[in-house]
């Protein structure tokens, strides 16, 4: 074994300090192994050292929540017997540098932390953002990563519903790709990482293990440089075939109750999959890594420790029931090996033919990894622009056909379109509505998914912004009909060893933190990705939120298409014609300045639950106003029915644009049958919800204020920019 | 009607298939595994969707040679009615059930969305609960959907009423704008010659419940349960 030197100690990513630790932990200088070892289970990827002291304030906790953060997903409680499981994770690293494979085994990993606890992936998200349209790597970045996610996620066979798709010069050297799973599952058969039982065999199943992705988990705890290229080899490959017969061998297995904890090799492999899983148990573990079924020959214990192969699970059996367990692998044509067994030295012992290569104390290292308070200063919250201050020179109609066709409010069809967003049977409210709906399989009851972020109001304001996206994901839940239940976050940021950055994390956790608390609506799972920077330019704060609601009767769901004519179009929620921050400020105006639209979180919850009752008791149209304002939902409504309005702009509004492009939070349109609207108002104002009869849906054109554009425009305007964009590059 | 579906490692519509039967049939087909070497007494087989083997070497070319293949085109050979949708539309072209390839899409991209198609042939017992060039709109969701064949072959499933449905826009006209995938004729299912084996893309097993947003699958299997009970 080589001597280790401060260069290989460096190479590793560990610190003075975390050395020093390392050497105190172990008593003596590790091995290369051991070093190995260190350095991914401490990597801010997998230790959330960095995040760690902000993440705890977060909440986690209602009476429907089965699980929290901790595990390899959270899981919520959705009666008979049934639970959901679901996590959001980033794979933004690898999809710059490799973005096809980067792509796809985001949702392989993403997959597997779900099918892990005993789900069926019932369907996918994606939340991605890109450099600049006009920069030189966006359009390759595009193709691949969407490329990628739709070869993973159509092989195996689960729908991919929803997400979103944003553009920002922030991201020009750092794209995000955040992926979700959710999945279902018997709420009395969940499986936990845990391990128990000291003598049980320790057994992997899965694909063989390679040399690819040695070092992922520190390649992504590290800014990009010029040399990322040649980090290229760290990049894993993944084989959604394969993953497809893990899921149904994994959920196979489970039948056979020889189970006694389970875990997914992710970031980091075996060695965090094996450590996570003893120190959960208090256990020890002794592993023979040479019966690691190998790819390649002439594998060491260093590489099968780090390397990050797809596609792999780690499984305590009960005693004596390898045989079963083998009998599923062999029907399912995956590797099955016996690599060790659980001792009670609360070591982790690695042996290699026979030798020990490395001994390391488990829950000092799995449970001492670093924890930094990093010193950080409040982004100050930007001053109000007022209406009265935007010049305008670009009239109403105008507006609205830029607005609807700019790269980040254009239909992303050519996106949804790539991907199966219908196998499993089960998408009741495809792509393109505020929440994708899914049933539940054999019920009448929805699962309403969605994801969501603002990174422009999180960069004004961390603290209203981190709000804002909670409340965000609230209303598109809410505008379908159902009950929000829970979140997951996956919080991107760039370096934090900034103070300024350090400020967007603690702000937008903070802003999350008291909106999910006010909303009872608690995050149970996530993941951090920090370091999103290229040459010490960092991204926009993105704390991507995914959610899920719950809707218990499927027929009674509302979506965004207008349906009949000569309806009254009611807006729910106060408009003041807010254009900090908006979209209409940034596009129109090419100014990315003010403080973001405050969110009323009690109001947001009374608006929220009134809503809620006028879809279960008949409302069949209902969209959430957000990017864009008033007009831009407007038109969104007009051009999913094929169906006109014509509103009035009220006689009291000083500026038009502001009133008919603000992005005031808390709002909803909403269609009432003509003779009801009146009563619904009223009904509205009871519960203590502004209601606005605005105008009235019918005709072709969307008709604002007397100006007039016809819905076959609009859409062809907004469904035309990203393939003509994709095109251009072909 | 007695009805199978064939389940190979990487299928992924088989469940889907299963609930589209069972709207129609009232119970559910049985599932056959791949490595079966026997299927069990049936009037009607169908080869699901998917990525069986991944797609990879050439989609469906593995399972073209997995035991129950075997099966299928003997019980095909003896009239039993089969019905291959998507990645079973190019299984049964790789097990010589029907003629043609499936290639990739012109564009080269995935494609998953709901299209038209024209009922070109209404008197098999696969159709005829549509009427001859009626628009049915059905998903579809694949890579490689492009169907070719060369001049003699597409002249003979022309001229022989082998050709079941076309890409079509909603009003019926078959143009090239509604050729999603490129497929020479338009074509997006095929018969063979005795018309007991159909071939499509789309997937009438998606669209046979109205809470998935329509029923112009349901037809499909309406007919079959029809004819073979």
């Amino acid at each position: 074994m080589s001597e280790i030197t401060p260069e290989i100690v460096a190479e590793h990513g560990l610190s003075a300090d975390e050395w020093k630790l390392c050497l105190e932990i172990m008593g003596r200088e590790p091995n290369l192994n051991e070093l190995g070892i260190f350095s991914v289970m401490w990597s801010e990827h997998c230790s959330y050292k960095s995040s760690k002291k902000w993440l705890k304030t977060l909440p986690t906790e209602a009476p429907w929540v089965i699980c929290g953060p901790g595990e390899n997903a959270g899981i919520i409680d959705i009666g008979d017997n049934q639970a959901i499981i679901f996590k959001m994770e980033s794979h933004n690293h690898p999809s710059y540098i490799e973005p096809y494979q980067g792509a796809a085994t985001g949702i392989g990993g993403i997959l597997r932390d779900v099918f892990t606890m005993g789900a069926r992936p019932i369907c996918n998200l994606n939340a991605l953002r890109f450099g600049e349209p006009d920069h030189e790597k966006t359009r390759h970045l595009v193709s691949g990563v969407v490329e990628g996610i739709g070869g993973y996620g159509n092989c195996v066979g689960v729908p991919t519903v929803a997400g979103e798709c944003e553009f920002h010069k922030s991201y020009n050297g750092n794209n995000l790709v955040n992926a979700m799973a959710v999945g279902l599952a018997d709420a009395d058969n969940i499986f936990y990482s845990a391990a128990a039982g000291v003598g049980n065999p320790v057994v992997y199943f899965g694909s063989k293990t390679g040399r690819d992705g040695i070092h992922g988990a520190t390649m992504a705890s590290a800014e990009f440089t010029e040399d990322s290229e040649e980090k290229r080899p760290t990049v894993q490959v993944g084989d959604p075939f394969t993953e497809k017969l893990l899921i149904e061998a994994t959920l196979e297995l489970m039948k056979t109750g020889s189970i006694v904890a389970i875990q997914d090799m992710g970031a980091a492999g075996l060695t965090s999959s094996s450590f996570e899983m003893a120190s959960k148990g208090g256990v020890g573990v002794e592993l023979e890594l040479d019966q690691v079924p190998m790819r390649e020959e002439g594998m060491t214990p260093y590489e099968l420790m780090l390397s990050e192969s797809q596609e792999r699970m780690l499984v305590i059996l009960k005693p004596g029931m390898e045989d079963v367990a083998k009998a599923v692998m062999d029907k399912w044509d995956l590797e099955f090996a016996v690599i060790g067994k659980l001792t009670d030295t609360g070591n982790m012992v690695l042996k290699w033919n026979g030798e020990v290569v490395g001994d390391l104390p488990i829950d000092p290292l799995a449970l001492a990894s670093p924890e930094y308070d990093r010193p950080w200063v409040k982004t100050e919250r930007p001053a109000e622009v007022k209406a009265a201050d935007v010049e305008s020179n670009v009239g109403r109609i105008d507006a609205l056909k830029t607005l609807i066709s700019h790269p980040n409010m254009a239909s992303k069809r050519w996106i949804w379109e790539q991907y199966d967003h219908m196998v499993m049977g089960d998408t009741v409210g495809r792509p393109g509505g505020d929440s994708a709906l899914v049933r539940v399989h054999g019920t009448n009851k929805g699962v309403a998914v969605t994801s969501d972020c603002t990174p422009r109001y999180c960069y004004q304001d961390p603290f209203e912004g981190g709000k804002q996206i909670v409340a965000e994901t609230y209303r598109n839940i809410t505008a379908v009909g159902a009950v929000p239940m829970a979140v997951t976050d996956n919080l991107n940021f760039g370096n934090p060893e900034r103070p300024e950055i350090m400020g967007q994390i603690v702000g937008c956790i903070e802003g999350i933190g008291e909106a999910c608390r006010t909303l009872n609506y608690p995050i149970v799972s996530g993941n951090v990705s920090l370091y999103n920077e290229t040459n010490g330019t960092g991204i926009l704060p993105t704390p991507t939120l995914g959610a899920v609601g719950l809707i218990q009767n499927i027929d009674d769901a509302a979506s965004v298409a207008f349906k009949k004519e000569g309806q009254a179009i009611v807006v729910l929620g106060e408009t003041t014609g807010w254009l900090g921050a908006s979209r209409y400020l940034e596009v129109l105006c090419g100014r990315e300045e003010g403080a973001p639209p405050p969110v009323d979180l009690d109001q947001e919850l009374k608006t929220g639950n009134f809503v809620r009752e006028q879809i279960l008791a008949g409302v069949e149209t209902c969209h959430d106003i957000s990017d864009g304002g008033l007009a831009v939902a407007l038109a969104e409504m007009a051009m999913a029915g094929n169906i006109g309005c014509s509103v009035d702009i009220p006689a009291n509004v000083d500026q038009a644009y502001a009133w008919l492009f603000g992005e005031d939070q808390g709002r909803y349109i909403v269609t009432i049958d003509a003779d009801k609207a009146g009563e619904f108002v009223i009904k509205a104002g009871e519960a203590g919800v502004v209601a606005n009869i605005i105008g009235q849906t019918g005709g072709s054109d969307v008709v604002l204020g007397g100006e007039s554009v016809s819905v076959a425009e609009l859409k062809d305007l907004h469904e035309s920019w990203m393939p003509t964009y994709m095109a251009a590059g072909e | 009607m007695k009805a199978a579906v064939i389940v190979f490692p990487g299928s992924n519509c088989d469940r889907d298939m299963m609930v589209g039967i069972e709207h129609s049939l009232g119970r559910k087909p049985e599932m056959v595994w791949h490595k079966e070497t026997e299927l069990p007494d049936v009037d009607f087989i169908a080869v699901p969707g998917g990525f069986s083997y991944g797609d990879y070497l050439r989609c469906g070319a593995m399972s073209a040679h997995s035991p129950i293949m075997r099966e299928v085109v003997k019980k095909a050979n003896q009239g039993v009615r089969v019905l291959g949708v998507c990645n079973g539309f190019q299984i049964l072209t790789e097990a010589g059930l029907l003629p043609g390839v499936l290639m990739r899409n012109a564009k080269l991209r995935f494609i998953c969305k709901d299209v038209h198609l024209k009922v070109e042939n209404a008197e098999t017992e696969f159709t005829n609960k549509y009427s001859a060039g009626q628009a049915i709109r059905v998903p579809v969701a694949h890579h490689d959907g492009n169907f070719f064949a060369d001049d003699e072959t597409l002249a003979a499933l022309e001229g022989n009423g082998q050709v079941a449905f076309r890409y079509c826009d909603a009003a019926g006209n078959v143009t090239d704008e509604a050729n999603i995938n490129g497929s020479r004729n338009n074509i997006a299912g095929i018969l063979n010659e005795k018309k007991n084996v159909l071939g499509m893309m789309p997937h009438p097993e998606r669209l046979c419940d109205t809470q998935l947003g329509g029923t112009d699958g349901k037809p499909m299997f309406d007919a079959l349960v029809e004819a073979l009970s």
